[in-house]
């Protein structure tokens, strides 16, 4: 649905993006990831025609970007980062008039904005002034207009960004109940979004792309250590000496925690799970297990690891 | 050409949702209605005038008959344009200034219409809103044209409203092209009077330095080329002069929004 290629972008001397290249199949979600000015805002203007790229091209839909500006635009949604709203009209006028902007018939215009009112749960607030909503109603009035002209991609710029945890929880659900038919690009720097909403990642970092994966995949490809956390009823000083007979551990940590029970952390080797060893292990002497469990890597940790490993690189 | 009534509309509403219009309607009507007060009142006091001395002395008819056209319609008019020099930075300071500010040039930009499309739907706005004050004004002309008994002036009324029509084109132009370059209204604004200011005062040069520093200075004047329609005559050349200057700036102003679609 959405091909990129060679993206390059510069202000002046100051290049935003550089060589960014991706493809989002038709009904996907991608989520677009990275610290604040990586260059992902850039990116998303250029695929919605907002700014022309200085080098490489994209395709939306099968139209071309410099070639067909009007096109893409068509069938393109987008919601800008922060939520620009005419803050003078009131809903339905405001989505009235994006849907005669958006070129459709004045027949259907009705039907269209009632759909994108309900789809978005703003019906309520239909006749209200948009400068008096509140900002979890202006994201909603922001998601209404970019569904309006039913566009087969969706590009939402920081959908989540200054509402509270409910209005978060709410956005991102409507996020996923829009995406199904729709082909959906977001972008956040908040990483358990992306594991909540997302089929795919695309990290960004400096105006690069760093790493392109499925979400689950992206943490086990990034990472050959799997953590293991134990908690057992013995001291300390006893559990290390009689784990480090197993082959596979790289690190072991243990603290002792209250009434006698001691937390232990280890740094195993992906390729092979030591929990039932260290279940044998541990019984075996006789200590009360209380705890077993792997931690895979929060997209936090990779997230770090990626962009310390980039600045190591540079 | 719908999408530039679909601007063309939201630009409406703003206007008259908000204060603006109708602020800018009542200084425009009161200061016209004043002035034109003043012109006409005069103008009734000199006929008057002339007709007792036409009773008393036969063959006095070396003395002009007092002319409606000079003593009114061309002073009125005259004041119009001036208040223009005001009116013309409030109508069109927003224009694109605003958008940039709230961000929403940003969703403008982003749905399938045309550069030129927006422009122009919030061109004729302005337009509209503008020739709303001239049309208002229009009613104490024609009222003051039924106490004048000479019907031939009409024609003289109608090329003064064609320049002052012209003139107003010209100024909003070059006022949207000032609200394209910056996202602050009052810079906008401001940079609108200032500009127009020079425009207007450049026209006295020729009178202090004739020759042909005077000469061109004249012919940039957006004011010189004024005069002749208020003598009741539509001169091509200066109507061609405020048709190429709203051109020109509106072209600018494309200009300047595809160069902020590049540094976006």
């Amino acid at each position: 649905m959405i091909v990129a290629e060679n993206i390059k972008k510069t202000y002046g001397r100051v290049t935003a993006i550089e060589d960014v290249s991706f493809e989002v199949a038709e009904g996907e979600i991608l989520g677009f990831l990275g610290p604040n000015g990586a260059g992902k805002t850039t990116t998303m203007r250029i695929l919605t025609g907002y700014s022309p790229p200085s080098a490489g091209t994209a395709t939306v839909a099968g139209f071309d970007i410099r070639e067909n500006s009007l096109e893409v635009r068509r069938n393109i949604g987008y919601l800008p980062e922060n939520t620009p709203l005419y803050n003078d009209m009131d809903v339905v006028g405001f989505l009235g008039f994006v849907a005669h902007v958006k070129g459709i018939s004045s027949g259907d215009r009705a039907a269209q904005i009632r759909e994108a009112m309900s789809e978005s749960g703003i019906t309520d607030v239909a006749s209200r002034t948009i400068g008096k909503l509140s900002k979890g109603y202006r994201q909603r009035v922001g998601l209404a207009q970019a569904l309006i002209g039913n566009p087969k991609v969706l590009i939402l710029d920081e959908p989540t960004v200054g509402l509270d945890p409910n209005q978060i929880r709410d956005i991102r659900e409507l996020i996923k109940n829009m995406a199904g038919k729709r082909t959906v690009i977001l972008s956040t720097h908040i990483l358990p979004e992306v594991s909540m909403i997302c089929d795919r990642v695309l990290i960004i970092n400096e105006g690069r792309i760093v790493a392109a994966d499925a979400v689950g995949e992206l943490s086990q490809r990034l990472s050959t250590q799997l953590k293991i956390r134990l908690m057992v009823k013995a001291p300390a000083s006893d559990i290390a000496p009689a784990l480090q007979e197993l082959s596979g551990i790289q690190k072991i940590n243990c603290t002792d925690m209250q009434s006698g029970v001691c937390q232990v952390i280890l740094d195993t080797e992906r390729s092979k799970d030591l929990r039932p060893d260290l279940s044998n292990r541990i019984v075996g002497k006789g200590w009360d297990l209380l705890e077993i469990r792997s931690m895979d890597p929060t997209l936090e940790d990779i997230f770090i690891e990626i962009i310390a490993g980039e600045k190591e690189v540079h | 050409m719908s999408n530039i009534w679909a601007i063309y509309k939201r630009e409406m509403r703003s206007y008259f949702f908000s204060p603006l219009a109708y602020v800018l309607y009542v200084f425009f009507l009161f200061l016209t209605a004043v002035f034109f007060y003043m012109y006409f009142s005069s103008y009734v006091k000199w006929s008057q005038e002339y007709m007792q001395m036409m009773q008393f002395q036969q063959g006095f008819g070396s003395q002009p008959l007092p002319n409606y056209t000079q003593l009114v319609l061309q002073g009125i008019t005259n004041v119009m344009t001036f208040i223009l020099l005001f009116i013309a930075p409030m109508l069109s300071m927003r224009i694109i200034a605003e958008e940039k500010k709230l961000g929403t040039i940003e969703l403008l930009f982003t749905y399938p219409i045309k550069d030129i499309e927006i422009l122009l739907g919030k061109y004729f706005s302005a337009m509209t809103v503008y020739v709303g004050m001239l049309v208002l004004t229009f009613v104490y002309v024609l009222l003051s044209l039924k106490v004048v008994p000479d019907q031939t002036y009409i024609p003289a009324v109608m090329t003064s409203y064609l320049g002052v029509f012209l003139v107003g084109s010209a100024f909003i132009s070059f006022g949207i092209f000032a609200s394209s370059l910056t996202d602050n209204q009052v810079v906008a604004g401001l940079i609108t009077f200032a500009s127009l200011l020079v425009l207007w005062m450049i026209g006295f040069v020729d009178e202090i330095n004739p020759g042909i520093l005077g000469d061109i200075c004249n012919n940039i004047s957006v004011y010189a080329h004024f005069d002749e329609f208020g003598k009741g005559v539509i001169d091509t050349g200066h109507a061609a002069f405020y048709v190429l200057f709203t051109i020109f700036f509106l072209f600018f102003s494309l200009r300047v929004l595809e160069s902020n679609r590049w540094r976006g």
